[in-house]
């Protein structure tokens, strides 16, 4: 029993919940921003799976690990952007489309991959980016190694935390999102466009998904395998309602998300096969689950979320 | 740009639009054969004739389409009533495990006792699969379709588990496969000497059952207009949560079925390999029959067909069989587009 607590206290287990969370923060952000402008992103694994090659085959072909965080985003604008003409002006379905987003997503991915390297059946690794440890902070007790000796793509996930909330509460255009997300007529009435709104917010949205993807690449495996997203992307949409569409508290449910995710792999290794690994496995989607159903009565949705703006209409 | 609702539905838009989805999606399936080095009229040529240019091959694509055709209803008909249902994928591997259980010597019945308790037996559990979610979203407002993407993962995971312990074949050299159904729980073969059995007649009459549950009783009336407007039909009087119950009885329960006829009447056993995907590529085999139930059939060969075509090319072409996914999911988006131009137009201003 003693043990199980242990755990808790060992600075390991805590940079493991960092780096576990670092690619839920950043998608979880990229579906925040677009479910806030009112267009659910179910294309999210697919784009994470687009990201997670795209960084690692930038890299991979010779490129710089700069780069491939660059290629990473450009290639999940260009998705959000295929997301957002499908959604927007198109005014389709966004459960329908989402889910077409995934499947398009993954299959062009994996078809590229083996473009790249056609007979090769255990990907090779790249030279990844390292941990770089602040100095001063990352001596504290327990938790500083966990915050303040991660690699650079850590440190640009709490970033991003950081700027959509700025741009959300505190700019013009994050009020313009927000208002889309709400009453779009409202907007529309001040002489702004919706479509442009939300558009953009779909496609830097869908980049932040992509650079979680990349991360799982380019930060964790250092190498690009098949379903390595591994419904992620899902967990994420939970964990925006979860966080009740606020970046910090979203941010709170990514590291709650990732802690538990860390301590069933640590408890499992306590336990030590008394109960199947595979419970375990388990726990992270039931959690997901539940999550959803603790938040769901009290959490505000966005009220124009998935509701289609025509203009014209009524 | 805007869109404008049409007033009247032309016929030529109708036939016209989907032949442009086709149209585009083979354009840009081309330009991905061209990257790979290949010849994109001969590569479509081999898909063809990979597909369906034997009896061998036409047979092949008719028994992949089986479960497609279930999981396709499935999805066609959960769509039609807005019920999201991502989660044909679980309802099927749940169908699968109540085929093996039972199966497998449990039961000493006769075949004709024993299959059509086993297809009972496998609805009800692949409809319990869907009840929990469609039940979420009526009581607490839970979105169905992360729930039922979430338990696939907790299903498969769930599977893996009982291929490990209860369920695991004793004589399976360390597989994590199931024991063999018995000869009274197998589906016979359709054509002596083909892999094409009896599922896939039961997927037909399924498509038929549900066309007219769909077309022609108060139930799939009801179940268009709580997909149309719920808010409209509950001020009509219609149990808009009735409806979404006993749609997701249906939709699960259908699906369900596509795990029981992979096992009796194809594969044998259950193993984690049972489905590639076959609960996700059932939304596109709906999408691309509009919901109805017998386009479902159609479509289901047609991407079946993909598959079968694809697979065979690769061998002899050199591009990767991942193709067949691509051209289905851009089937899907262009396929919706197309869908959604027949209704509305499109004004530039």
């Amino acid at each position: 029993m003693l043990e199980a607590l242990d755990i808790l206290l060992t600075s390991s287990f805590w940079v493991a919940v960092i780096r576990i969370a670092s690619p839920l923060i950043f998608a979880t952000m990229g579906e925040l921003v677009c479910e806030r402008a009112g267009i659910l992103n179910l294309g999210i694994e697919g784009i994470m799976t687009a990201g997670a090659f795209a960084g690692w085959v930038t890299v991979y072909l010779g490129g710089d690990l700069w780069l491939g965080v660059f290629v990473a985003a450009t290639v999940g604008l260009a998705i959000g952007a295929l997301h957002g003409l499908l959604t927007v002006p198109l005014a389709l379905s966004q459960h329908v489309t989402g889910i077409g987003i995934t499947l398009l997503a993954t299959s062009l991915t994996y078809y590229t991959y083996r473009l790249v390297l056609p007979k090769v059946t255990s990907p090779p690794k790249i030279e990844a980016f390292e941990p770089y440890a602040i100095p001063g902070l990352s001596s504290l007790p327990v938790i500083g190694e966990a915050l303040f000796a991660q690699t650079p793509l850590t440190y640009l996930s709490f970033v991003c935390v950081a700027l959509v909330a700025y741009i959300l509460y505190r700019t013009p255009l994050g009020l313009a999102v927000r208002a889309v997300g709400e009453n779009p007529e409202s907007v529309e009435a001040q002489g702004i466009s919706v479509v442009a709104i939300r558009m953009g917010a779909v496609m830097c949205g869908s980049a932040m998904m992509a650079v979680g993807g990349a991360f799982l690449t380019m930060s964790a495996f250092n190498s690009f395998f098949f379903e390595m997203v591994n419904g992620r992307g899902w967990v994420c949409i939970a964990l925006v309602v979860f966080g009740s569409w606020r970046p910090g508290k979203a941010l709170l449910g990514a590291i709650l998300f990732a802690a538990f995710d860390a301590y069933q792999i640590r408890l499992q290794q306590v336990t030590g096969g008394v109960l199947p690994y595979q419970l375990f496995l388990m726990m992270p989607y039931l959690l997901s689950i539940l999550a959803l159903i603790i938040m769901a009565r009290r959490a505000t949705y966005p009220k124009a979320l998935m509701i289609p703006y025509l203009k014209g209409e009524r | 740009m805007r869109l404008e609702p049409k007033d009247t539905k032309s016929l030529a838009a109708s036939i016209l639009y989907p032949v442009g989805a086709i149209l585009a999606t083979l354009i840009f399936s081309s330009i991905l054969v061209l990257m790979a080095g290949a010849s994109p009229f001969s590569v479509f040529y081999l898909v063809a004739k990979g597909a369906a240019g034997s009896q061998f091959a036409f047979f092949e694509t008719l028994t992949r389409a089986t479960p497609l055709i279930f999981t396709g209803l499935a999805v066609a008909v959960a769509f039609r009533a807005k019920l999201w249902n991502i989660g044909a994928e679980a309802q099927l591997y749940i169908g699968a495990v109540v085929t093996i259980l039972m199966g497998t010597g449990a039961l000493p019945l006769p075949s004709y006792l024993l299959i059509p308790a086993i297809m009972a037996a496998s609805m009800l559990a692949g409809a319990v699969m869907l009840l929990g979610p469609a039940f979420l979203k009526i009581r607490f407002g839970v979105d169905e379709v992360v729930t039922t993407l979430l338990l696939n993962f907790v299903i498969l995971l769930f599977v893996s588990m009982l291929l490990e312990g209860p369920l695991k074949d004793p004589m399976g050299l360390g597989w994590p496969q199931s024991e063999a159904v018995d000869d009274a729980a197998t589906l016979s073969r359709v054509v002596k000497g083909k892999r094409l059995h009896y599922g896939f007649v039961i997927a037909v009459g399924a498509a038929i059952f549900l066309w007219v549950i769909m077309k022609k009783t108060t139930l799939g009336f009801e179940m268009r207009a709580v997909g149309h407007n719920p808010n409209a039909s509950g001020f009509a009087g219609i149990s808009v949560n009735g409806v979404l119950m006993k749609t997701a009885l249906l939709s699960g329960g259908i699906a369900a079925l596509a795990g029981f006829s992979e096992v009796a009447g194809l594969k044998g056993s259950l193993s984690l390999d049972l489905s590639p995907g076959y609960g996700y590529t059932g939304i596109v085999v709906a999408m691309l029959a509009m919901l109805n139930p017998l386009g479902v059939i159609l479509s289901a060969i047609f991407v079946s067909g993909i598959f079968v075509g694809a697979d065979a090319m690769s061998r002899t072409a050199g591009v990767p069989s991942y193709i067949a996914d691509v051209m289905v999911a851009t089937a899907l988006l262009t396929m919706v587009t197309a869908i959604m131009l027949t209704r509305f137009r499109i004004r530039w201003r």
